[in-house]
């Protein structure tokens, strides 16, 4: 897992049937030190997670698990909202 | 998943049998802002897209397979939606 910001979502009408009612959001990965690091993604939301948040994704099949048994065509899921995290 | 834009159509003839039917479509992966960003790649697609439409792609092999149902395809790559909006606030 890797931590991201939220920085947007997506709006897609037309998309594979099992996509339906799942939120797509735009993350930004972090590096520990909150600075962004590497390629934005979108991410499917199964955290109820909201633009501006700090959030911790999945990537790969895994991330379709949270819509189970729906085959969500995902490689990336949002799958936790972080309150705050600290570095010993 | 990524935001990509179609550029372009694949004709192949010759292809493995889970292939058959399927479209190919060439996908230049784009950044929130639409430029491009890495090199282009080949995707199938499920939802009619067309050539310079905006899409979003998943990269993961058994996510594509799902996407054109067929399990056990050879894929890696697939168009799973059509792109209306995308907003980005920071």
């Amino acid at each position: 897992m890797q931590l991201a910001k939220v920085i947007g979502d997506v709006v897609v009408t037309r998309k594979d049937e099992n996509l339906t009612g799942v939120k797509l959001l735009v993350l930004q990965p972090i590096a520990a030190d909150g600075s962004k690091i590497g390629r934005t993604l979108v991410a499917v939301d199964a955290a109820g997670a909201g633009v501006g948040e700090t959030v911790f994704f999945v990537r790969g099949k895994e991330a379709s698990f949270p819509f189970h048994p729906t085959e969500v065509p995902a490689d990336a899921g949002i799958v936790g909202i972080v309150d705050h995290w600290d570095l010993g | 998943m990524q935001l990509a834009r179609v550029v372009g159509t694949v004709v192949a003839t010759q292809k493995h049998p889970k292939f058959e039917g399927a479209k190919l479509l060439l996908v230049q992966p784009t950044t929130v802002d639409d430029q491009p960003q890495g090199v282009p790649l080949l995707a199938v697609d499920s939802v009619g897209a067309g050539v310079h439409e905006k899409v979003l792609i998943v990269i993961e092999g058994r996510a594509a397979g799902e996407a054109l149902g067929r399990k056990g395809a050879p894929v890696d790559a697939a168009i799973i939606g059509i792109v209306d909006q995308v907003d980005v606030k920071e």
